[in-house]
């Protein structure tokens, strides 16, 4: 009974929150919005017991993806987001309904996965999620997770490239930005101790 | 969905949770109801340190602040690893920090190209 109350306390503040956050006028809303979904998310997955996935949820999505989304949205022009916003609503819910569909097929279809080996329920309600996942990860499948941190190392490079094109900045040695110019520039008046009186 | 699967060591989080979720709505909804209303304009203003904003808060951010959310969500999905590993180390032994090793040697090769670019300067 407990279990079924959080569930729908849970649910139902996921899907509110993403409606407040497709139909709210101002986007910054709408991305605080998004991180009560997100958070109510991760009470889902608790309630699943899968606790790995709910603090993956609570880092990632409510950490990372949310400051990713935030930051997007400061770096966008305030003044042009209303020529983007809110003109897509019939292909957004034909796109919804779609991919909605497309889920509840392949919820419908799939089977029950992990019956049998080290992965099961079982294991999980024993050893706990986290558990029995870092042990799966570091040894049946070693060379993904090994694969996994070149992929980041390509979006870092991605990332730098992208964005520190537009910087053109003269590099000392070592990389470093070079600050020598300050020495050249001519003393400012204001280091003289009479100014200093005179600008209090 | 039975209550036998309930996770009850997470009772605790959610009674916190919802303690959270009360001072935020208990604080809102006293003050709307014990305090005066008597608005004027420059009460109704944006605060900002006592003198009236002349400009919107909503103004267009440096680009280079895109590079550190960037980095700070790839540096994030470093810890998502970490994690399960820290958890399972004990059975992992000497062949889980090797792997984990590299795994962040791997990652520190994108540190330091981020630091002899000048990514993580901000004069």
């Amino acid at each position: 009974m407990a279990a079924q109350l959080l569930f729908f306390y849970f649910g139902g503040v996921t899907i509110a929150g993403a409606i407040v956050a497709v139909t709210s006028r101002n986007i910054v809303y709408s991305a605080l919005s998004l991180l009560v979904a997100f958070i109510h998310i991760a009470g889902i997955y608790v309630l699943l017991n899968a606790e790995f996935i709910a603090a993956v949820q609570i880092l990632v999505y409510a950490g990372a993806i949310l400051v990713l989304y935030l930051f997007v949205l400061m770096l966008f022009n305030p003044s042009e987001e209303k020529l983007y916003l809110h003109k897509q609503a019939k292909v957004g819910i034909f796109l919804g309904v779609v991919v909605l569909f497309m889920m509840l097929f392949a919820g419908y279809k799939t089977e029950i996965i992990g019956k049998g080996g080290p992965l099961t329920a079982q294991a999980v309600k024993e050893m706990g999620h986290t558990r029995v996942i870092g042990n799966a990860l570091f040894t049946d499948y070693l060379f993904p997770f090994e694969v996994a941190s070149l992929i980041l190392l390509v979006a870092m490079f991605g990332a730098i490239v992208l964005a520190g094109r537009g910087v053109h900045r003269k590099k000392g040695p070592a990389g470093r930005i070079d600050l020598s110019y300050r020495d050249k520039l001519p003393k400012k008046s204001s280091e003289t101790p009479e100014e200093v009186i005179v600008g209090r | 969905m039975s209550a036998v699967n309930l996770p009850s060591n997470y009772l605790p989080i959610l009674v916190f949770f919802f303690i959270a979720l009360a001072f935020g709505v208990v604080t809102i909804l006293m003050g709307y109801l014990v305090r005066p209303k008597r608005p004027y304009l420059e009460k109704l203003h944006a605060y900002e340190s006592g003198i009236l904003p002349d400009t919107d808060a909503r103004m267009q951010f440096p680009f280079r602040y895109y590079l550190i959310a960037m980095l700070f969500v790839l540096f994030d999905i470093e810890m998502v690893f970490l994690y399960p590993w820290a958890v399972s180390f004990n059975k992992l032994g000497l062949f889980g920090l090797i792997e984990m090793v590299l795994f962040l040697l791997i990652l520190f090769v994108g540190y330091f190209y981020a630091w002899r670019k000048g990514a993580l300067e901000w004069d």
